[in-house]
């Protein structure tokens, strides 16, 4: 069925401008001002909105196999649609670990038959995560597997890293990291500087992320391999990284919103819902992370929404699991940034959906252009809205944001060319 | 003056003039403990509920007595923090005791924030004996109380509190406190065992022994905990004990009054030598004494209501 | 509306009058004590040490007692009661103890004090002296030496006034 956006603005990563969309088979037929169909075709008025890329996020955890009472692939995909995502990379720390083509498989298509949300398995690089032997990543890369990541652990040895990285850039795929010196971490539950020093909670030094894209970075000037390095959360990391793109190194990575929006100083009350890995940092390292955003240096924004049950954050502080969930706070939170002036809407698109997919080698989306797939997000960046428990979509609660009070939301989410959600 | 919180979390939380009235109740409290009969009708007919889900046997037994002396009903309840064999919530159990009717639960536990987190999900009232590494508000109320009957002020006092200051919560509840009351803190320890980052504390943060002892009328000396120490925060328990540790003559650099407390159970040569901890100077018993008074005032504070 | 029952002359006196009453019934002068009740008790036993100091050229041991951890109704009342602290120095034991209060009213007082002074120890005898009784017992207490006997009705209320908290001397009841 055709699908018409008449009146809204609609931004890339490089231009924007006010046009009418024609949509037919599910990809973007037409950009034209004034556009006239047959009057039976579906119109949406798009009057005062913006239009983006469906957005893409490179960072999620659905849960499903294994652990679907936290979430599952069709209440992950519906809190992607609500949060107006309409393509998902779920990290590989399921029950089992997805680290064979078989599994690789079951989530695709199960997120396939639901309609709402391409989803691309993120494998994990060794068998069962254990950080000992390589997974079948070329099998899972058939499946449909772009990338591959222990994600919740890093990988300590040094070794296995390496060849990981060499086996994944020879098959064309590439590593995303969760960098994390173990040791360092410790029993740390939090960042360590201020705030560890009045709670009494345990700290975790920003050198503990710092250390380890180092060596992460150094491997990859071995190796050659792309790596992108996942949920950067402070100011040396940043400068890490800079400094490694600066070399021409083949190096990206991701920030998450709760690491731009929210300190360490938020954990004075020991809310299990502001404990996450990597922690909460301190006031200095979010602005220099938003600076990044703004330059350039984080090349995207990813949620790693993590989802867990009420339960299991109804407990002391140091036995909670780490996480927040995301999908559905994605908008909001960046468009803050927009309306403090750090980004702008063609940067907004750049980090969300732009590079995410140039990054992926995803070359049927992350643009609005005619012949691309018809992945649409709609947003109205004025509404304020109370983000209550109907809203959310996920099986999980632990966001410090829900019940809150909101800016910005994706009204019409778009999948190759059907609307899969409507706020 | 006086004291309208429902718990006891932690000396962070209250003001100068709820710690000075806490302290003074606690001072008429002690002259019950030199009685024929040491014990007060008070709180006849309440229940005290000791949940302990870390062993201590001061704490726990400096509760029960003055809860006794209150006439109050004491029970005990131990519990490992760690044990989810059974799997039970921290929450749950707490809400069964609570079907109970109890009281006051008297908590101690292993992860710091536990107190609050009971607190918040509970209708009975809470004294905090101790979370993980962040307060443990009735010691440093009975070190301030042991304080001020050898000082007879606070302001402007000079305490020195030496050990492990990072994983002590002892430290952090006198820290909190004597910020308030206008006494001049110093800290020292061996590096492995202070915050990075002790600009909260607004103390000053000494480098050897002698710059900590110079001009002090208090010297803390805090428990190293031996079992709970990983190896790498110190290299022997000798060392300790000769960079660290309190011994007579080190105690001459200090004021010629000065006193020496400890929080008690003391490593003899570890962090006290035996001729500091047995010298007149030694205020340690007094400490333990003064213990009960305070518990029982704060026992009394929050426990002669009903509903709070 | 408040009336002067008793000007500091006729306080006086009566002190004066109880005083010979104590030292009259307790033969044995080694074997007296006194326990005032906090505030205006205490006070009062001040007062009548120093009569006896007047008289037998030696004071008895006095103490002072604040009863509030003994009161019956500690857990209804809405404001936390500020303890002023129990002051006894000396055994208790086998002791005659006059115990001190200004006014005798529904006697729960009284009935605290009996209780804390028990805790104390085992005195050979409690005497129970009062500067003014105004009636309206709800327990079975009476005192032994009474200064002044009030008819009150309960609405009525007794103001003691001591200059040592007061800055004078007067009884009056107030309507």
């Amino acid at each position: 069925m055709d699908l018409l956006l008449k009146g809204g603005t609609i931004i890339n990563h490089d231009e924007e401008a006010v046009s009418d969309i024609l949509i037919k088979e599910g990809k973007i037929s037409k950009i034209a001002k004034n556009i006239n169909t047959e009057s039976k075709t579906e119109t949406i008025d798009c009057t005062n909105l913006i239009i983006t890329p469906g957005l893409i996020d490179m960072h999620v955890h659905f849960r499903d196999p294994g652990l679907e009472y936290k979430e599952d692939i069709f209440s992950g995909c519906d809190a992607a649609a609500a949060g107006g995502v309409t393509t998902c990379f779920p990290m590989a720390n399921t029950k089992p670990v997805n680290d064979n083509a078989f599994l690789t498989l079951y989530m695709i298509d199960k997120a396939k038959n639901y309609g709402k949300t391409d989803i691309f398995p993120v494998g994990a690089i060794t068998k069962g995560m254990k950080g000992e032997e390589l997974a079948e990543m070329g099998e899972m890369k058939q499946a449909g597997a772009l990338a591959f990541s222990d994600d919740g652990l890093p990988i300590v040895s040094s070794e296995v890293m390496r060849r990981g990285l060499e086996y994944a850039s020879g098959i064309g795929a590439f590593i995303i990291t969760h960098s994390e010196d173990l040791s360092l971490v410790g029993d740390g539950v939090i960042n360590e500087g201020e705030i560890s020093t009045i709670t009494g909670l345990k700290g975790i030094p920003s050198e503990a992320e710092e250390i380890m894209i180092s060596r992460d970075i150094l491997l990859s000037k071995l190796t050659g391999a792309h790596i992108h390095i996942a949920h950067v959360s402070t100011k040396g990391s940043v400068d890490l990284i800079r400094r490694a793109k600066d070399k021409g190194l083949n190096v990206t990575c991701e920030a998450a919103p709760h690491h731009f929006t929210f300190t360490d100083e938020e954990l004075l009350n020991y809310d299990t819902n502001y404990k996450m890995n990597p922690p909460l940092r301190g006031k200095e390292d979010v602005e220099y992370i938003k600076s990044a955003l703004k330059d350039g240096t984080i090349d995207i924004i990813a949620t790693d929404h993590a989802p867990h049950h009420p339960d299991e954050k109804f407990v002391e502080f140091d036995k909670a699991p780490n996480g927040i969930i995301g999908l559905q706070t994605l908008v909001p939170l960046t468009f803050k940034l927009i309306d403090d002036g750090i980004i702008g809407l063609k940067e907004f698109v750049k980090l969300t959906s732009y590079k995410p997919a140039k990054i992926a080698g995803l070359t049927d989306r992350g643009e609005i252009k005619e012949g691309k797939i018809a992945d649409i997000t709609i947003i109205d960046t004025d509404k304020t809205y109370l983000y209550d428990d109907k809203l959310n979509k996920s099986k999980a609660k632990n966001s410090p944001l829900l019940g809150a009070s909101l800016q910005a939301i994706a009204l019409y989410t778009i999948k190759r060319g059907r609307i899969v959600h409507k706020n | 003056m006086s004291f309208k919180k429902k718990d006891l979390i932690g000396l962070k939380d209250l003001s100068k003039d709820e710690i000075l009235f806490i302290l003074e109740t606690a001072e008429k409290f002690k002259e019950i403990g030199k009685r024929d009969v040491k014990k007060v009708p008070t709180l006849k007919g309440r229940t005290v509920v000791n949940l302990f889900f870390e062993p201590s046997t001061r704490t726990r037994t400096s509760f029960e007595i003055a809860a006794k002396r209150l006439s109050a009903d004491t029970i005990n309840f131990s519990s490992s923090a760690s044990s989810t064999s059974k799997g039970e919530t921290l929450i749950d159990t707490i809400r069964n005791i609570e079907s109970m009717s109890a009281d006051i639960f008297v908590v101690r536990h292993a992860f710091s924030g536990s107190a609050k987190f009971i607190a918040e999900n509970t209708r009975t009232k809470i004294i905090n004996a101790g979370d993980g590494t962040n307060e443990h508000p009735t010691q440093a109320l009975l070190d301030l109380m042991t304080i001020k009957e050898h000082k007879k002020t606070f302001e402007n006092l000079n305490v020195s509190i030496i050990g492990d200051i990072t994983h002590s919560r002892v430290a952090r509840s006198n820290i909190w406190a004597m910020k308030k009351l206008g006494i001049n803190l110093k800290l020292f320890g061996p590096k492995t065992m202070l915050p990075v980052n002790t600009d909260p504390f607004g103390c000053n943060v000494c480098t050897n022994i002698e710059e900590a002892l110079e001009n002090t009328d208090v010297i803390m000396m805090l428990r190293i905990q031996m079992e709970r120490q990983s190896k790498t925060l110190l290299p022997s328990v000798k060392e300790y004990a000769k960079l660290f540790g309190l011994n007579r003559k080190k105690m001459q650099m200090a004021k010629k009054d000065a006193i020496i407390m400890h929080p008690g159970p003391i490593n003899r040569g570890v962090e006290l030598a035996s001729d500091a901890a047995d010298s007149p100077k030694s205020v340690i018993l007094n400490q333990v004494e003064n213990g009960v008074a305070v518990r029982m005032a704060v026992l009394y504070l929050l426990g002669i209501h009903n509903g709070g | 509306m408040e009336k002067e029952i008793l000007n500091k002359h006729e306080l006086d006196s009566i002190i004066t009058r109880i005083t010979f009453q104590i030292l009259e019934k307790c033969k044995n002068f080694e074997n007296l004590a006194l326990i005032g009740i906090k505030r205006r008790g205490a006070i009062l036993a001040d007062r009548i040490n120093e009569k006896i100091q007047e008289y037998k050229n030696k004071k008895s041991p006095v103490g002072y007692l604040d009863i509030t951890l003994y009161r019956d109704d500690l857990t209804e009342i809405a404001d936390y009661p500020e303890l002023s602290g129990t002051e006894i120095e000396f055994s208790v034991k086998s002791k005659n103890i006059i115990l001190i209060d200004d006014v005798i009213f529904t006697g729960r007082t009284a009935r605290a004090a009996l209780d804390a002074i028990i805790d104390f120890g085992r005195p050979e005898k409690i005497i129970l002296t009062c500067l003014i009784d105004r009636g309206h017992r709800e327990l079975p207490i009476q005192p032994d030496f009474t200064g002044k006997y009030v008819p009150t009705s309960i609405e009525e209320k007794i103001n003691v006034k001591l200059k040592e908290l007061d800055g004078m001397d007067s009884v009056s009841i107030e309507k």
